[in-house]
């Protein structure tokens, strides 16, 4: 009896120690990995110019889509702008831009003054499309393939490192 | 006369159960639900440009149909479970849910052991 006592109480203690360990090891911040590697999810948005929509079918054309989130009052999207730019100038790639609870008027300015890298723009007004990808602040960016699965996904502006990687899978 | 006494108790539990299927209350789902860019607010309590994202959609789905459990499914399916306050049951987190009961066998077996000792 003594000695289950003692195994019961040693259970006990190592259980409380693996809770806390666990807890505090465990990172609480979003990430990507549910989202990685699951297919694109369905989707219909309106045009930045209201005169069509884009839907699956249209990524499902290109070889990679990188699908970016953005708004002009968005500071660290002036910030990943550049490395956007840089890979509007790459092959294989087809960047679709959503603009994401902006005005238009800004929206243009922003992209008159910086550089539109975008092949296909669209626009998300209530940010409802935004949660169909994840999205829970912006910039936000989804690499997709052919296959109109996700590769990856970047949260926060893109860097240099982030420029890499996709120049390194696109290849 | 029996015939339609029946009628009305058709009538009357086929509306009942109809509204209450309907019935999905968008403010349990909102206090069930995390705010993934506040320190521990809930979408209900909280007035971010995230949680005023995940009403309209979480009023979307509810008018789509979806019952509570669908609703918790799609944003885990696309936040991950840390979005639901109350995780759904399944293989990674079985050992969540069922260790409190193994803790209340064991613990009940060792109190009455224990006590069966002192008599």
């Amino acid at each position: 009896m003594r000695k289950i006592t003692k195994i019961i109480i040693l259970f006990i203690f190592l259980f409380v120690i693996g809770i806390f360990y666990i807890s505090l090891t465990r990172d609480t911040n979003y990430n990507t990995s549910s989202l990685v590697n699951k297919d694109t999810p369905e989707f219909k948005i309106i045009s930045f110019d209201d005169e069509n929509y884009f839907t699956r079918d249209d990524i499902k054309k290109n070889n990679y889509t990188l699908i970016n989130f953005w708004a002009s009052w968005c500071a660290p999207c002036r910030v990943e702008h550049p490395i956007l730019m840089k890979l509007s100038k790459t092959k294989n790639l087809v960047i679709l831009g959503i603009n994401f609870k902006d005005k238009e008027p800004q929206a243009k300015t922003f992209l008159s003054e910086l550089g539109n890298p975008y092949d296909l723009l669209a626009k998300d007004k209530n940010g409802k499309h935004s949660v169909k990808f994840g999205i829970y602040g912006i910039p936000e960016s989804i690499l997709i393939n052919k296959e109109l699965m996700i590769i990856q996904k970047f949260v926060g502006p893109l860097s240099v490192d982030d420029y890499n990687n996709i120049i390194k899978i696109i290849k | 006369m029996k015939l339609n006494l029946l009628l009305i108790l058709f009538i009357f539990f086929s509306k009942f159960s109809f509204a209450a299927e309907k019935t999905v209350d968008p403010n349990l789902i909102h206090k069930n639900l995390r705010c993934l860019v506040c320190q521990g607010q809930s979408i209900s309590d909280s007035n971010s440009d995230f949680a005023q994202t995940i009403k309209l959609v979480v009023k979307d789905l509810i008018d789509e149909g979806k019952t509570e459990d669908e609703i918790y499914e799609f944003m885990s399916d696309k936040y991950g479970d840390w979005i639901v306050f109350k995780p759904q049951f399944n293989i990674q987190n079985s050992l969540l849910w069922i260790l409190p009961y193994i803790a209340l066998i064991f613990g009940g077996f060792f109190i009455f052991s224990f006590l069966k000792k002192r008599h």
